[in-house]
C-alpha cells in the first residue's frame, strides 16, 4: 500500500476510473499539458490524450454546461473549476440544470455528471481563493455534494461519485492537498455517497464535521484524551444530502454536540446538522448544541494574521470541547 | 536546541511557502555554502515542490553562517534552511517577531464551588430520571455549577442496577483470549470524577506534581494492562543469618544500612538478565525487552510514595545497591528527589514486606509488564524432611502484563529468584 | 445558395407540419381562454422557420435543444399532437416531464429532444456538450439548438458559442429572431445590426436568412449541417420572423406595441405567404388544403379529448425522481 497525499489521491481515482470507464474525461481551465494549477490531473494528458483531458476556455458557465450536455448524451464528465470560489458564473448551469434534469424530465434524461472544485483557506489565498462555497448548493435537491477528509476517503469518494448516476459537486480542501497523507490501497473502492463516517469512537462529546475540520477535531480529541475527555468524532463525507441517520445516532450517543465548520457560521451546513438534531433527539441533549464555524465575515482575508484569526483550528475545537465536556 | 538567534545578529533563513498548497519542499542544490557573502535576493538554494521548482532568494544581506538542511531534505514551510549572519545591527527588521503562544487559559480551580446550574435540569437528564425513577436531588452533579449531567443519572442508573449484583472480585481470572486484542486501538475508558464533597473540619491537600505523575501511571497501568499475578513462598533463612552477621560491620564501615532489599534486588537483576522478557515493555504494535536494568522501587516518606529508579542493578554489588537505597530513600525524605530519579525503570520491585504486608497485588508500574512485591520475612514453621523446623520464610509476589508475559515463564523467573535467595552465602553473594 | 432542390411532396409535407403547429397553438389559446388550461406559449409567426430547419436536419440521429416556442420542431421530431395536449394539460402521460413542468418546455429522450428549463439560453452550452461528445465518439450527428433573440444577451450564448467555435464541434446555433424579448424590442437588445454579425467573435460563420422564407431557412440549416459533418465547425444562423402573439397567455402586448403594427405583420404572417406561394404553383390546391384542415382538426380534437380525460399525476409520485432509484 502507498502513501498518497490528498490531491495524489485525486489523481489516482481520476486515473484509475478513466481507464476503467471511456465514457470518462475531464474538462476544465489548464487541466491539460499543465495538469491542472494543483496538479490533480497531473500526468492525465500524457496518458489518455487531449480528447479526454480537455483545455477549455475561461469560462466556468461552459465548463459546467458543456459537461451536463456531455453527460445527458451519455458521458461521464469530470468538469474541474479551478477555484470553488469562481464556481459561481455556473451557477445556474449547476442548479438550474444538473440537479434539475432528473426531476423535470420525469426520469427520462439523467445527468451524471462531477464537478471537483478546491475550496477552503489557509494557503494565503484572500477572499476569493479560500471560500467554502458548499452552502450555497446545499438546499438543491438532485445535486450531491461531497467534501471528503482523507486521502483513502478521497478515492473511494471520488470514484463514487464519477459512477454516481446523478451530478456530484466534490468539494476539495485545497489545503488538505499536501497536507494530509496516508496509506490509500492500490485496489478498486468506492464509498458510498450520502453515509457519514464515525472517525473516532468516543463517550464525553460528539463531533461533526466534514472536510479538512475532521483532521484539526481528531487533532483536539487526542489532546483531549490526556485530559480524560472522549471524544466521538462523525465525518458527515456528504454534507448534501445529510445522513440523519448517522447524525441522530452520534448526537444521541453523548447528548454534547459540537457542530465545526470553515464556513461562516449563519447559515452553513452545520445549521442544517442542528436542526436535525433538535428534531430527533430533544430527550438525549445534555447540553445546548454547540455550533463553531468562521464569524460573519464576507470572506477570508489575505495577511497572514487575519487569515489565521478566521480559520478553523485544532485549538479552537479543543476549547470547546473541554466547554462541552465541563458543561 | 535553542539559539539566541537575535543576539548574535544571526536570522533564520526558512522554506518559503511556494504555492497556494504547498506545505513542504525539498532543497534540491544549495547555491550557497557557509562563508559567502551574498545580498539580498541573492538566490540561495534551488527548491523542488510538487507544483514549481524555483530559486529561494536571501531575505538579507550578510554572511551565510551555517547549512542547516541538506540537499534532499524535505521541509515544511517555515522549517529552517539555513543561518545568515546579518551584516549592520539595525539593518534587519524583526523578521522572527516572536508569535506569543496565544494558550487557552488553564482552568487550574479545582472542583467548581458554585451550585448555580444544580437545579438545571436537560432533557436527557429528565428522561433518564424519570425512566429510572431517580431522585434528582440526591445525584451529586459533575458539571458547571454542579450541573448533574447525563453521565451523572447515567452512573446512578448503573449504581442502582449493580447494587444487588455485586461480581465476585476474589475469583480473579487470567483471560485467554488477550492474545488477540487490538491494542492499538485501544482507549482507556475514562472515569468521570465526580466533585467529592468536602466537609467542615476536612483537610484539603493539593496534589504535587510527583503525586500526579504516580496517580496517573497507575490508572493508566489498571485500565490498560490486563493484570495477572503469582505468588511464590522463599525460604530466606540463610539469607537472614548471612546478612545479621555481617549487618553491624557493614553499617560501621559504611555508615548506612545493610537492607535485606538490596539482596532482592540483586537476586532479582540476575534473573532480569537471564529473563529478558520481564525487563520489556508493551508497545502496541511490538514488544520492547530493554538492555539495560533499571529496577524502579518504592520509598516511602511520610504519606507519599515515591518511585525512584536504581540504573544497572545487574552491574552492582550488594554494597553499591544498598548505597543507592540509601541515597535514594535520603533524597525521598528531604524531598529532593528529581523527575530524572524517577525515570528509566524497566523492571519494578517494592519493598511491601516494610509495611509488615505478607501478601499484596502490586500494580504495574506503566508501561512496565511486571512488578514483584517482596513481603515480610516471618518465621514459620516448615516441614523439611518430615520434621518440623522454624524457618525465615518470605512471600514473593508477581504482578505481570498477560500481553507480554505467561505463566510459563513467570514461573520460571520466580523459581530462579527463589533458587538464588535459598542458596545465599558469603561464597555465592559478596557483599562487596 | 440557391441550388437546392425541393420537391412538391416536401413543400406539402412542410407546409402540413406548419399547419399543424398553427392550429394547435390555436387551440391553446382557445382552451386557455375557456379556462381548461393555465397557460400557453406559442410559437405563431416562427413556424416557417421551424419546419424548414427541421427538414434540413436528420430526425433519426440529431439531437434539438429546442426553446419554448419550438412547437414545429418538436412534433417534427416525433413528439405527437397528443404528447403536446398531455404536456398543455399537465398530465401524467406527458412525455416531456409528466406534468412537472409548465409547457412547451420540451424533453424527450427516445427522440433526442433534450430537456429544457426556463432560464433561457442554458441550452447552448449542453449543445456543445453533446457535440462534443459525439465527436469523441466518432459519430455522425449534430446538436441543434434554438433561441431567441433575447437569447444572445445571455453568458450562456458567448461561453456556448465560444466553446463550440474553439473546438470546432458539430452544432448549429439558430436564432429565431421574432423582434421582441416579451416586451423589448430589438432595437434596445443589441447594438449590432445583426445578430448573425456576433458569429465572428466565435469563428464561425453567421448567417442571416428571412425566416419566412423555408427554403432559404432549408438551405441555410442544410449547409450549416454538412459543414458540422464535415469537421468545419459550427454555425450560427438568424432566422428573422415575427412573434404574432403576445409573449404569453399571461401577456398583453398592447402595452408596448400597436394592433397597427401586429395586423401588419399578421398580414405578411410566413404561414400565409408559403399558402399562396403553394397555391400560385398549383402545389397545393383547395380540395387539398381542405382535406388537410379536416385531418388535423380530427387529430387535435381527438387529442384535446383524450388528454382532458387522462389520469393526472399521481400526488404520491411528488419525491419521485429526484435523485436515481437505484440509490446512492
Amino acid at each position: 500500500m502507498a502513501v498518497l497525499n490528498y490531491i495524489q489521491a485525486i489523481t489516482k481515482a481520476l486515473k484509475e476510473e478513466m481507464e476503467r470507464d471511456e465514457k470518462v474525461f475531464i474538462l476544465g481551465e489548464d487541466v491539460g499539458p499543465r495538469g491542472g494549477v494543483f496538479r490533480a490531473t497531473d500526468g492525465l494528458y500524457e496518458q489518455f490524450g487531449e480528447a479526454r483531458v480537455l483545455d477549455t476556455p475561461l469560462a466556468e458557465s461552459a465548463i459546467a454546461g458543456v459537461g451536463i450536455g456531455a453527460a445527458m448524451y451519455g458521458m461521464k464528465p469530470v468538469a474541474e473549476m479551478q477555484f470553488a470560489d469562481f464556481i459561481l458564473p455556473a451557477v445556474n448551469q449547476i442548479m438550474s440544470e444538473a440537479a434539475r434534469i432528473r426531476y423535470r424530465s420525469n426520469n427520462d434524461w439523467d445527468c451524471p455528471i462531477t464537478i471537483r472544485a478546491p475550496y477552503g483557506g489557509g494557503v494565503h489565498g484572500g477572499l476569493y481563493h479560500s471560500q467554502s462555497i458548499e452552502a450555497i448548493f446545499a438546499n438543491q435537491p438532485g445535486l450531491k455534494i461531497v467534501m471528503p477528509s482523507s486521502p483513502y476517503d478521497v478515492k473511494g469518494l471520488l470514484k463514487a461519485s464519477i459512477r454516481d448516476q446523478d451530478p456530484v459537486l466534490f468539494l476539495e480542501h485545497k489545503r488538505a492537498y499536501r497536507l494530509l497523507k496516508e496509506e490509500v490501497p492500490e485496489e478498486d473502492y468506492t464509498i458510498p455517497i450520502g453515509k457519514a463516517a464515525v472517525k473516532r469512537e468516543g463517550s464525553d462529546v460528539t463531533v461533526i464535521t466534514y472536510g479538512l475540520c475532521v483532521h484539526f477535531a481528531k487533532q483536539a480529541a487526542e489532546k483531549l484524551e490526556q485530559e480524560g475527555i472522549s471524544t466521538e468524532i462523525l465525518d458527515l463525507r456528504t454534507v448534501y444530502p445529510l445522513d440523519q441517520e448517522a447524525i441522530i445516532k452520534a448526537a444521541s450517543k453523548t447528548g454534547k454536540v459540537l457542530l465545526v465548520t470553515e464556513d461562516n457560521k449563519e447559515g452553513s451546513i452545520i445549521g442544517e446538522v442542528a436542526a436535525i438534531i433538535s428534531e430527533h433527539c430533544l430527550f438525549d441533549l445534555d447540553a445546548p448544541i454547540k455550533r463553531l464555524g468562521a464569524p460573519e465575515v464576507p470572506a477570508m482575508p489575505f495577511a497572514s494574521k487575519l487569515e489565521k484569526e478566521m480559520l478553523m483550528n485544532s485549538d479552537k475545537i479543543e476549547t470547546a470541547i473541554r466547554d462541552l465536556a465541563e458543561f | 536546541m535553542v539559539r539566541s538567534v537575535n543576539e548574535l545578529g544571526l536570522q533564520r533563513i526558512n522554506m518559503p511557502q511556494l504555492g497556494e498548497s504547498v506545505t513542504e519542499g525539498t532543497v534540491s542544490t544549495w547555491l550557497v555554502k557557509a562563508g559567502d557573502h551574498i545580498e539580498k535576493y541573492d538566490p540561495i538554494a534551488e527548491v523542488m515542490t510538487d507544483k514549481v521548482n524555483a530559486e529561494v532568494p536571501s531575505s538579507y544581506t550578510g554572511v551565510i553562517k551555517e547549512l542547516v538542511a541538506n540537499e534532499g531534505d524535505t521541509l515544511e514551510v517555515g522549517q529552517l534552511m539555513c543561518y545568515i549572519e546579518v551584516e549592520g545591527a539595525e539593518s534587519g527588521e524583526n523578521r522572527t517577531q516572536p508569535e506569543k503562544p496565544e494558550k487557552a487559559p488553564e482552568n487550574n480551580a479545582p472542583a467548581d464551588k458554585d451550585q448555580s446550574m444544580k437545579n438545571r435540569y436537560s432533557p436527557a437528564v429528565m428522561r433518564i430520571a424519570q425512566e429510572n425513577d431517580l431522585d434528582l436531588t440526591q445525584i451529586t452533579g459533575s458539571g458547571k455549577g454542579g450541573r448533574i449531567t447525563r453521565k451523572d443519572v447515567e452512573n446512578a442508573v448503573n449504581n442502582k442496577d449493580q447494587a444487588s449484583n455485586q461480581p465476585n472480585v476474589k475469583s480473579q481470572q487470567i483471560p485467554e483470549e488477550s492474545q488477540k486484542e487490538q491494542v492499538e486501538d485501544f482507549t482507556p475508558p475514562i472515569i468521570r470524577r465526580k466533585p467529592i464533597k468536602v466537609n467542615e473540619g476536612d483537610r484539603e491537600i493539593p496534589v504535587t506534581g510527583l503525586r500526579r505523575t504516580i496517580a496517573q501511571n497507575m490508572v493508566r497501568s489498571k485500565t490498560e494492562i490486563p493484570h495477572a499475578w503469582m505468588m511464590i513462598e522463599v525460604d530466606v533463612t540463610n539469607l537472614v543469618a548471612y546478612r545479621n552477621a555481617e549487618k553491624d560491620q557493614f553499617k560501621e564501615n559504611e555508615g548506612y544500612n545493610l537492607s535485606y532489599f538490596a539482596f532482592f534486588l540483586n537476586a532479582v537483576a540476575k534473573e532480569l538478565k537471564k529473563f529478558p522478557e520481564l525487563n520489556s515493555c508493551w508497545a502496541g504494535d511490538k514488544i520492547i525487552q530493554r538492555k539495560d536494568i533499571n529496577l524502579s522501587i518504592a520509598v516511602a516518606h511520610g504519606h507519599e510514595l515515591y518511585v525512584p529508579v536504581i540504573k544497572n542493578v545487574d552491574e552492582k554489588s550488594i554494597k553499591g545497591i544498598a548505597k543507592e537505597i540509601n541515597e535514594l530513600s535520603r533524597k525521598a525524605r528531604t524531598g529532593n528527589l528529581t523527575a530524572d530519579d524517577m525515570e528509566g525503570g524497566t523492571f519494578t520491585v517494592n519493598n511491601t514486606g516494610s509495611f509488615g504486608s505478607v501478601e499484596s497485588m502490586g500494580v504495574i508500574n506503566y508501561p512496565q509488564s511486571a512488578i514483584l512485591q517482596v513481603e515480610s520475612i516471618v518465621k514459620r514453621p516448615v516441614i523439611i524432611n518430615d520434621m518440623f523446623a522454624a524457618r525465615d520464610m518470605v512471600n514473593l509476589c508477581l504482578s505481570l502484563d498477560h500481553r507480554v508475559l505467561d505463566g510459563v515463564i513467570c514461573g520460571a523467573f520466580m523459581s530462579h529468584v527463589k533458587s538464588i535467595l535459598e542458596n545465599i552465602s558469603s561464597d555465592t553473594t559478596p557483599i562487596y | 445558395m440557391d441550388n437546392v432542390q425541393v420537391s412538391n411532396e416536401q413543400h406539402l409535407a412542410m407546409y402540413e407540419e406548419m399547419l399543424l403547429a398553427r392550429r394547435i397553438d390555436e387551440r391553446m389559446w382557445l382552451l386557455n381562454r375557456a379556462g381548461s388550461i393555465p397557460f400557453v406559449v406559442s410559437g405563431q409567426g416562427q413556424e416557417v422557420m421551424q419546419v424548414a430547419a427541421s427538414f434540413a436536419l436528420d430526425k433519426e440521429v440529431d439531437y434539438i435543444l429546442p426553446y419554448y416556442r419550438d412547437l414545429a420542431v418538436v412534433l417534427h421530431f416525433g413528439m405527437t399532437t397528443r404528447d403536446i395536449f398531455l404536456m398543455a394539460y399537465g398530465k401524467a402521460e406527458d412525455p416531456n416531464s409528466g406534468g412537472r413542468q409548465m409547457p412547451n418546455h420540451f424533453g424527450q429522450k427516445k427522440n433526442r429532444i433534450v430537456t429544457q428549463s426556463s432560464p433561457v439560453t442554458t441550452q447552448v452550452p449542453h449543445a456543445a456538450g453533446i457535440a462534443l461528445a459525439a465527436k469523441m465518439e466518432g459519430k455522425s450527428l449534430v446538436s441543434f439548438a434554438t433561441m431567441g433573440e433575447g437569447s444572445t444577451n445571455q453568458g450562456d450564448f458567448h461561453e456556448g458559442l465560444n466553446f463550440a467555435g474553439v473546438h470546432k464541434l458539430p452544432a448549429i446555433f439558430m436564432v429565431e429572431n421574432n423582434k421582441y424579448a416579451i416586451s423589448v424590442p430589438l432595437s434596445k437588445q443589441v447594438a449590432c445590426e445583426n445578430i448573425a454579425d456576433r458569429a465572428i467573435g466565435y469563428g464561425m460563420p453567421g448567417i442571416k436568412v428571412d425566416g419566412n422564407d423555408p427554403v432559404a431557412v432549408y438551405q441555410a440549416v442544410k449547409e450549416a449541417r454538412d459543414r458540422a459533418l464535415n469537421g468545419d465547425g459550427p454555425t450560427l444562423i438568424e432566422a428573422e420572423s415575427y412573434r404574432l402573439t403576445p409573449h404569453s397567455s399571461d401577456d398583453d402586448d398592447m402595452t408596448y406595441r400597436t394592433k397597427e403594427e401586429v395586423d401588419y405583420e399578421k398580414s405578411i404572417d410566413g404561414l400565409l405567404q408559403y399558402r399562396k406561394k403553394l397555391m400560385e404553383e398549383g402545389i397545393l390546391t383547395e380540395d387539398k388544403e381542405r382535406e388537410m384542415e379536416e385531418k388535423l382538426k380530427q387529430e387535435i380534437n381527438e387529442a384535446t379529448d383524450y388528454a382532458e380525460k387522462a389520469a393526472s399525476p399521481d400526488p404520491k409520485t411528488l419525491q419521485d425522481f429526484v435523485y436515481s432509484e437505484e440509490g446512492f
